[in-house]
C-alpha cells in the first residue's frame, strides 16, 4: 500500500505543478483584460498621459504581456516571486507578514470547527430522525444561509459594542497572553465557524448514515454489536474518504476566502492583500497570492484523498 | 472679511508686516494678500504676526492640553498603495499619515487661511517671484537641519513625471525653487499666482530631505518618528520628543489603520477601540449621536458628486439636452434621500456657501419637470433611451442616478442606468462615458478649482466645456486687485456654469466624523476630515 501512496502522492504534485501553471497563466492574462493597469490604478484622478508613461515604464508596463509573464515565471522558478509594482517591496515580504497571521487564523477556526462538527455530524447520524438530530439539521441550515457579514456584525454590535466583553477588532498582533488571544480570535472565529461548520457536519453524517444503511453495518447489528461500536469501528473508517474531502473544501476556503471577516475585525490576513493586489492591478501580488490559494486547495485535497485512502479498511488488509 | 477693512491697509508702497496682521483673526487670507502684493508692495505673511494671532488658542492650549496617551484613528481605505511619500498620497488615510510625519511650508487654517509653518515668511512684489524665509532650529528625524536643499527639493521633484505625484499639474506653474541664502529659497512661478502659499498647504507638498528616493520609513521634521508602516495594516506613530513646535504633540502615539465597511468602523468607534473615525454615513449619525460620549462632526465642505454630461458627443452636444437634465435634478430629494439631509442644496456651480467668492445672487435652478420636458423635447431625446453611468466610487451618485430615472420616466424619457464596479471607475468610466458622474473633493482655492475642472484647457474638465469668456475670467480674476472687482468676476464664472456647463451638481456634501468625547482640542477645517488631516499634532485625550 505504501507504494501505491508514494505512487500516487507523485503523481498530484506533477498534477498539482501543472495545474498551477495554467492557473498562473490564466490568472495573469484575465487579469491583465480587466480594465486600466497599475499605473493607471495608483494615479487613479490624477492621472495624466504623462505621469502614466512614466509611471509604467518604472513598473516595467511597456513590455508586452508575454515578455512580462515569462520574466515573472523565470523569476518564480529561481526562487523569486518579484516585487510589488505598487510599493516597490519585495512580494515574499509582504505575504510573509500576512501568510502567518491567515493560517494563524485557519488553524485556530480548524481546531474548534472540526471536532465540533465531527462530533455533530457523527452523533445527528447515530441518532437520525431524532429531535436531536432535528435541531442539529436545522441550525446548520439555518447559520450555513446566513450571510457571514451578518453574522460578524451581530455579534460585534453585541458582544463589543453593548456587552463590551470583546473588542469590536481583532488585535491579533499584540494577542500575546492567553486572555488576549482569546480576545483577539473569539469573534472571527466564530464568525468563521458558523459558516463552515455546517457544512461539515452535514457531510459528516451523510456520510456516516450512508455506511450505516449498508449491509455490513446491518449485519454488525444484527450479531449485537453496540451501535457506539458500530458507528466508531465499522463505518466511521469507511465513511472518513468524503468526511475529509468536505473538511479540505472547508478549510481552502479558510486561506482565500475569508475576505469578509478579515475586513470587519480588520484581521491582517492574506485575502485582503489579494484583494488589494487586484484593485491596484498588482501583478507580481495578484499572482503570488493565486499561487498560494491554489496550493494550498490542491494540498489539501490530496491530503483527503491520502487520509481517505490509508484510512480505508479494505486497502489496509491487502 | 468686509470691504471696510481694506481701507485698514491702504497697501500701495507699503511693507506690511506679520505684526500688522493681528486683525486677520484665524489667519492672514488670501484676499488681503492679493490685494496688496499685487498693488505692487512689498508684502510679508510672518509667522510671529500668524502665530500671535492664534496666540490665545494656542496659550489656551497649553493650558489645557494633557500629555500622554495613544489614539487611534480608522479611516475608510487602507491597501497595500498606502504610502509615506507625500508625492503620491491619495486619500485621507494617506494624508493624516504624512501629516505626522512631515510638515509644510504651510497649513490651513479653520478659515482656509494660510499659516507659516516651516516657512517663517512667504515674500512677494508680483505674486511670481516668491522668497521663502525658513525656519531655524527645525530638524529632521534623523538629526540633521532643515536647509533650503530640502525644500528646493521637495518642490521640484513633482515636476519631473517619473515621481508620479499626484499634485503635478499644481507643480507645473513652478518656474524653478532656487536657494537664495542660508536660510532662504526662491519660488518663481510661470503666471502669477497669489495663491501659492494656499497650494503649498496641500499634503503632497510636505518638506522631505533633499535626496531622500526611498520611502520606506519617513524622515521628516513632523510631530511624529515612525514606529512601524505596515501598508495595508498600520501605521504606529510615536511622540518626537525633539518637536520644533514646543508643547506639542500632547499624545504620545497614534495608531492610523483603515476598516472599509462602515458599520464595521461605526461599531470600532462605539465599542472604544478606535477614537476617531471619518466618512460616516448619514445612516449612521442617529446611533453615534445617541450613544453617550460620543459625538458626529459635521462640516460643510464643496465636496460635490456631479451629473456629467458631455459636451463633445451626443446627446450633450445639445445645449437643451443638458439644461433638460439640469431641471430633473431633484436636489430636495437628493438631499434627503441620498444624504439624509446631510448635504446643502446647490446650483449646479462649483463655488459653495462657505467659499468666500459664493454668488449668493444667482436665482437656485428648481425641479421643474415641465421646463425638462420642455428642453428634452426640443432636444429630440423623448422616448429614447439614454444610458447614465454611475458607480459607488462617486459617493451617492448610484442613488442620484435612480431618483433622476424616477423623474425621467414621469415625462417619458427613459434613463438606463448602468451601474459600474469602482474598481477602475476613474481612469475608464469618468470624463469617457456620454452621461456620467464624477466627485469632487473640496479644494483650497476658487481659483484652483476652477482653473483644474472648468478651464477649457483644464486636465479634469469634466464635460469638456469650452468657453473663451469664461477662460478669460479665470486669468484675470487671479490678478484682480480689487476684491469687490474679483468677487464679480467669480459670479460672473458661476452664472456662466450654471448656465452653459454641462455639469449637474445638485448638493454639497457635509462631511461626517465620529469621535469620541474623550479627544479635545478640535478645530474642524472645513476642506478634510482630521482638521484637514492634521489632528494627530494638536489633540489630546481626556482621561
Amino acid at each position: 500500500m505504501n507504494g501505491m501512496v508514494l505512487r500516487l502522492i507523485l503523481r498530484r504534485l506533477l498534477q498539482a505543478a501543472l495545474t498551477l501553471l495554467l492557473v498562473s497563466a490564466g490568472v495573469f492574462f484575465i487579469t491583465n483584460l480587466l480594465p486600466g493597469d497599475a499605473a493607471q490604478a495608483a494615479l487613479g484622478q490624477a492621472a495624466t498621459p504623462e505621469t502614466v508613461a512614466a509611471l509604467r515604464l518604472q513598473y516595467g508596463l511597456d513590455l508586452p504581456a508575454p515578455l512580462r509573464y515569462a520574466q515573472w515565471l523565470g523569476n518564480l522558478l529561481s526562487g523569486n516571486p518579484g516585487m510589488s509594482l505598487v510599493n516597490n517591496v519585495p512580494v515574499a515580504q509582504m505575504i510573509g507578514g500576512r501568510l502567518p497571521a491567515s493560517l494563524m487564523l485557519a488553524a485556530v477556526t480548524a481546531a474548534v470547527s472540526v471536532p465540533l462538527a465531527l462530533v455533530l455530524g457523527i452523533v445527528s447520524a447515530m441518532y437520525r430522525g431524532s429531535t436531536f438530530d432535528r435541531v442539529v439539521n436545522v441550525s446548520a441550515v439555518s447559520l450555513v444561509s446566513v450571510p457571514e457579514f451578518l453574522v460578524a456584525t451581530v455579534a460585534v454590535m453585541i458582544f463589543a459594542v453593548k456587552l463590551r466583553w470583546l473588542s469590536a477588532l481583532s488585535h491579533a498582533t499584540d494577542a500575546t497572553t492567553v486572555a488576549a488571544f482569546v480576545k483577539a480570535y473569539a469573534m472571527p472565529v466564530m464568525t468563521l465557524c458558523c459558516v463552515i461548520v455546517a457544512q461539515m457536519t452535514r457531510m459528516t453524517r451523510a456520510a456516516v448514515i450512508d455506511q450505516l444503511r449498508s449491509s455490513y453495518a446491518e449485519m454488525a447489528l444484527l450479531k449485537g454489536v453496540k451501535r457506539t461500536r458500530i458507528v466508531l469501528r465499522h463505518a466511521l473508517p469507511n465513511a472518513i474518504g468524503p468526511i475529509a474531502n468536505a473538511v479540505a473544501l472547508s478549510l481552502s476556503y479558510l486561506l482565500g476566502g475569508v475576505i469578509i471577516v478579515e475586513s470587519i475585525f480588520n484581521y491582517p490576513g492574506i485575502a485582503t492583500l489579494m484583494i488589494d493586489a487586484v484593485t491596484t492591478r498588482d501583478m507580481p501580488l495578484v499572482q503570488a497570492c493565486s499561487m498560494i490559494f491554489c496550493a494550498g486547495y490542491l494540498l489539501l485535497v490530496l491530503a483527503a484523498d491520502v487520509l481517505a485512502i490509508v484510512s480505508n479498511p479494505r486497502l489496509k488488509t491487502r | 472679511m468686509s470691504k471696510q477693512e481694506n481701507g485698514r491697509h491702504p497697501a500701495a508702497g507699503q511693507i506690511i508686516t506679520g505684526d500688522t496682521l493681528e486683525h486677520a483673526q484665524g489667519g492672514f487670507t488670501r484676499r488681503d494678500m492679493m490685494r496688496t502684493l499685487l498693488a505692487g508692495s512689498l508684502m510679508t505673511v510672518s509667522g510671529t504676526g500668524l502665530l500671535s494671532a492664534s496666540g490665545a488658542a494656542m496659550a489656551q492650549a497649553a493650558q489645557t492640553g494633557k500629555r500622554g496617551g495613544k489614539m487611534r484613528i480608522a479611516t475608510q481605505t487602507s491597501s497595500t498603495a498606502d504610502t509615506l511619500d507625500p508625492a503620491k498620497t491619495a486619500h485621507s488615510t494617506d494624508y493624516t499619515r504624512v501629516h505626522m510625519f512631515y510638515n509644510g511650508l504651510t497649513k490651513l487654517d479653520s478659515k482656509l487661511g494660510p499659516q507659516m509653518v516651516l516657512a517663517e515668511e512667504m515674500l512677494t512684489t508680483d505674486a511670481i517671484t516668491w522668497t521663502v524665509k525658513l525656519r531655524k532650529g527645525v530638524n529632521f528625524h534623523d538629526g540633521k537641519p532643515l536647509v533650503p536643499a530640502d525644500v528646493v527639493y521637495s518642490l521640484m521633484r513633482h515636476k519631473d513625471p517619473a515621481t508620479a505625484s499626484k499634485v503635478k499639474v499644481l507643480a507645473d506653474q513652478i518656474e524653478s525653487v532656487k536657494a537664495s541664502g542660508p536660510n532662504e529659497v526662491q519660488i518663481k512661478l510661470t503666471s502669477a499666482n497669489a495663491d501659492l502659499p494656499v497650494i503649498l498647504a496641500t499634503a503632497q507638498f510636505l518638506i522631505i530631505r533633499d535626496g531622500t528616493t526611498s520611502f520606506t520609513t519617513a524622515n521628516g521634521t513632523g510631530a511624529f518618528k515612525i514606529k512601524e508602516f505596515t501598508p495595508g495594516v498600520r501605521t504606529i506613530a510615536v511622540r518626537n520628543e525633539n518637536y520644533w513646535k514646543s508643547g506639542l504633540p500632547y499624545l504620545d502615539e497614534v495608531e492610523l489603520f483603515g476598516i472599509p465597511d462602515e458599520a464595521a468602523r461605526v461599531n470600532a468607534l462605539l465599542s472604544g477601540d478606535v477614537h476617531w473615525i471619518n466618512d460616516v454615513n448619514a445612516r449612521s449619525t442617529g446611533r453615534v449621536k445617541s450613544t453617550p460620549g460620543y459625538t458626529v462632526m459635521e462640516t460643510k465642505s464643496g465636496q460635490y458628486t456631479d451629473l456629467v454630461i458631455r459636451q463633445d458627443v451626443a446627446p450633450g452636444n445639445s445645449m437643451d439636452f443638458t439644461l433638460g437634465m439640469k431641471y430633473l435634478l431633484d436636489r430636495e430629494q437628493i438631499k434627503m434621500a441620498a444624504f439624509r439631509g446631510y448635504a446643502v442644496t446647490a446650483n449646479d456651480q462649483p463655488i459653495d456657501p462657505t467659499n468666500r467668492f459664493y454668488f449668493a445672487g444667482l436665482p437656485q435652478r428648481p425641479y421643474d419637470p415641465d421646463k425638462a420636458k420642455f428642453h428634452l423635447e426640443k432636444a429630440g431625446v423623448l422616448g429614447s433611451t439614454i444610458p447614465l453611468v454611475a458607480s459607488v466610487a462617486a459617493t451617492g451618485s448610484v442613488d442620484m442616478a435612480v431618483l433622476m430615472q424616477q423623474s425621467a420616466a414621469k415625462i417619458g424619457l427613459k434613463l438606463d442606468v448602468k451601474r459600474v464596479p469602482a474598481d477602475g471607475y476613474w481612469s475608464n468610466q469618468w470624463m469617457k462615458v456620454p452621461v456620467g458622474f464624477g466627485n469632487i473633493n473640496p479644494r483650497p482655492s476658487a481659483d484652483i478649482l476652477l482653473t483644474q475642472f472648468f478651464k477649457s484647457d483644464a486636465q479634469w474638465n469634466e464635460s469638456g466645456w469650452k468657453n473663451a469668456q469664461f477662460d478669460q475670467l479665470v486669468v484675470a480674476a487671479r490678478g484682480e486687485t480689487d476684491f469687490a472687482k474679483r468677487k464679480q468676476m467669480y459670479a460672473d464664472m458661476q452664472t456662466l456654469i450654471h448656465e452653459k456647463g454641462g455639469l449637474g451638481i445638485p448638493v454639497f456634501i457635509t462631511n461626517l466624523e465620529g469621535i469620541n468625547s474623550k479627544v479635545k482640542g478640535i478645530e474642524p477645517v472645513p476642506l478634510g476630515a482630521f482638521m484637514n488631516y492634521t489632528c494627530a499634532e494638536y489633540v489630546w485625550l481626556d482621561a
